[in-house]
């Protein structure tokens, strides 16, 4: 009988070897006349495994990890097909045993990421053999302002960064009366240390479509945009695939699943500018025009995309629907603490020794997250600071890291939980250029509408150089903290806004960073 | 991505035409330019402007906006390299010069023998398995100098081309 083998091929996997880890397989498969059936399936998103393995048993699926394309004679010869490793034996090096009983996988509690890694991306059996749809059937049959109040019940809040509640701005949208209501959804995950919105487009694209296909239902839109970044061009491959099997199934399209109710969904690219995640501005470039943030009012779900009412979300505030839906809001409201309801998708990056996604209700510690699953920094070293939320998001010191992952509990401390990315830096870190880093960013990055953000950014960049030059350090110091709040005060948006966090973070909880000795001094 | 790729007004026409009905349809066409040719030539942009009724400064205005478009050829494999937060955190910054040193250029230019133009990036959502490097449309992790080479020499080889 073929044994069924499973090669991840999202963008992380392929980017350690995935696809020639496959393609030695079959070959080495083919000389030794084995059978085997390979599946190219999602990643897991345990990336420090990756490309890992998976070969289905009677029992379950056998992970081996991580493989290169160099293990694959040593695998078989072993019997990963045949033999030994087939029934569970772990003596191999790279054999990890059940995948599920892993405890970096069993210890997440996945409602998002349930069925990520399990399956064929672009096979919609596969979805539907694994609960695929089943919310957005539910919702063909309820009427919208009900959908409005399951995603209200369920306390979501959204998982970009700002987390405004789902539902409120959904209803926004529903009361609007107008002739196009749209669904938009921003996939331009920019915030470094952020991937779990490419890990549902790679590697479970029918649960955003499903997503929005819902949203569209609950506010009266037929037309949906995801917004994605041209850095992923995977994703955009993928995406572009799913969307058309949908179509011709009948989840997308004219008449949905015969209900005679329309929903139609497009792809769009943005072109490398980390502004456009900010969701006027992306409203902007959507239009054709150059990304300028707008002033609010009016909101989005008023006037949005060309002027009509819109739906603006990020891919895991939709990917975060189906299961609502599916299983009621209250299965989703269940876990969490406080206003942060459900689950949070956490991203562990940087110089971490186990990173990738780990979906965990809200109210874990920060250093359970990095110790109990990231298992410490990747070099070895101690870890000094970690930056959870993006580039716009504070630095953590170590009297910092029992925060529970709760919004308003890092809020209080002048921190962010924003996307879910959590940033390791090992002791070698300077962080007065990590701070100067966070004002070139904003240099680079600044849509240019308003002027603290624009200039300040600049002026931010010459004056971290001139402390870290050992010049008038104390005035310039002073200087800095005054620009911080004038970025914070004067900028229209996030960007300027929220530049400071970073860059008073580092002078606050790494002041001697900012004075070492100069070199040649 | 070769620089080779001609194009006339009548292939840029066609290009928009494609488009042109779409709502927003600017970014889509800039893209669908800067995918057949590698870059935007300048002589697009009235082309566009008329098609779309827009002004060519309006054009030129959001060519100049996005990071992703240019408006002079590449050379024949375009390199990002990330630059970062969590690529900093495992040798971003000392790859970021190695490459730099080894390349002999500077961002958003190319080598001598076109072979390589050399781009930042910022994040490429590869984050947990860094430094990333993007080589055309391929993503690589855990990239070190000494894979940075390998990839290098890799580039700057090319097949002989076989003339029947």
């Amino acid at each position: 009988m073929s044994v069924r083998v499973f090669v991840p091929r999202d963008t992380t996997a392929l980017s350690l070897g995935a696809d020639a880890v496959a393609a030695r397989l079959e070959r080495e498969a083919r000389a030794r006349g084995l059978a085997l059936t390979l599946v190219r399936n999602g990643s897991r998103g345990a990336a420090w495994l990756e490309p890992l393995v998976e070969v289905e048993t009677a029992n379950g699926r056998l992970a081996f990890g991580p493989v290169t394309a160099e293990d694959i004679p040593g695998l078989l010869d072993a019997g990963l097909l045949d033999g030994a490793l087939l029934a569970g034996d772990t003596a191999h090096p790279l054999a990890l045993g059940p995948t599920e009983a892993l405890p970096w996988f069993a210890r997440q509690q996945r409602f998002t990421f349930a069925r990520i890694g399990l399956t064929d991306p672009l096979s919609i059996a596969d979805y539907l053999a694994h609960d695929g749809f089943r919310g957005l059937e539910l919702a063909l049959a309820r009427p919208p302002q009900d959908i409005v109040e399951e995603v209200k019940a369920s306390g979501l809040r959204g998982r970009g960064g700002a987390a405004f509640p789902t539902g409120i701005k959904w209803q926004t949208v529903l009361d609007t009366a107008a002739d196009q209501k749209y669904i938009v959804c921003n996939a331009d995950e920019g915030d470094s240390g952020t991937f779990a919105d490419r890990l549902v487009m790679e590697c479970d694209p029918y649960l955003l479509i499903e997503g929005m296909t819902i949203a569209g239902l609950a506010v009266g839109a037929t037309q949906g945009y995801i917004y994605l970044r041209s850095e992923y061009p995977l994703a955009r491959e993928i995406l572009d695939a799913a969307i058309a099997r949908a179509e011709a199934a009948g989840y997308l399209g004219e008449d949905i699943r015969g209900s005679g109710r329309a929903f139609h969904l497009e792809v769009r690219l943005g072109a490398g500018a980390y502004i456009c995640g900010e969701e006027t501005s992306l409203l902007e470039s959507l239009e054709g025009k150059r990304g300028l943030v707008r002033a609010k009012p009016p909101l989005p779900a008023i006037e949005g995309l060309f002027g009509r009412p819109t739906v603006v979300n990020n891919v895991l505030s939709l990917a975060a629907v189906p299961f609502i839906l599916a299983e009621g809001a209250a299965a989703y409201a269940e876990v969490g603490m406080g206003r942060s309801r459900g689950t949070l998708a956490l991203q562990l990056a940087g110089n971490v020794r186990r990173g990738g996604l780990v979906e965990l209700a809200f109210g874990a510690s920060l250093r359970e997250l990095m110790e109990g699953f990231g298992g410490g920094t990747a070099s070895g070293r101690p870890l000094r600071a970690v930056q959870v939320g993006g580039p716009l998001c504070a630095y953590l010191p170590e009297s910092q890291w029992d925060l529970p992952l709760d919004y308003e509990a890092f809020a209080e401390v002048g921190a962010g939980v924003g996307h879910g990315g959590v940033v390791m830096f090992d002791d070698s870190v300077d962080m007065a250029e990590q701070a100067r880093f966070s004002m070139e960013f904003c240099k680079v990055e600044s849509c240019g509408k308003c002027t603290p953000c624009r200039i300040g950014s600049t002026r931010g960049v010459e004056v971290i150089d001139r402390i870290r030059a050992g010049r008038d350090r104390e005035a310039n110091l002073d200087l800095l903290r005054d620009l911080c709040d004038t970025l914070e005060d004067g900028s229209l948006c996030a960007m300027g806004g929220m530049t400071p966090f970073p860059v008073r973070s580092a002078l606050t909880h790494f002041p001697d960073d900012f004075r070492r000795p100069v070199e040649g001094a | 991505m070769s620089e080779s790729r001609k194009w006339t007004p009548q292939s840029i026409q066609a290009e928009i035409d494609a488009l042109k009905h779409k709502p927003g349809a600017l970014l889509p066409i800039l893209h669908a330019i800067q995918d057949r040719l590698g870059f935007i030539p300048e002589a697009a942009v009235p082309i566009i402007a008329e098609a779309l009724n827009q002004t060519r400064a309006e054009v030129h205005g959001v060519i100049g906006f996005y990071h992703h478009f240019r408006t002079t050829p590449p050379g024949r494999h375009v390199v990002q390299l990330c630059r970062a937060e969590a690529c900093q955190a495992v040798g971003g910054r000392a790859l970021e010069a190695h490459a730099r040193a080894r390349l002999g250029i500077d961002y958003h230019a190319t080598t001598a023998d076109r072979e390589i133009t050399l781009e930042a990036v910022y994040c490429l959502g590869n984050c947990a398995c860094g430094p990333a490097v993007r080589v055309d449309d391929r993503v690589l992790g855990r990239v070190t100098p000494e894979r940075f080479d390998a990839l290098v020499d890799e580039l700057q080889t090319r097949p002989l081309e076989v003339i029947a």
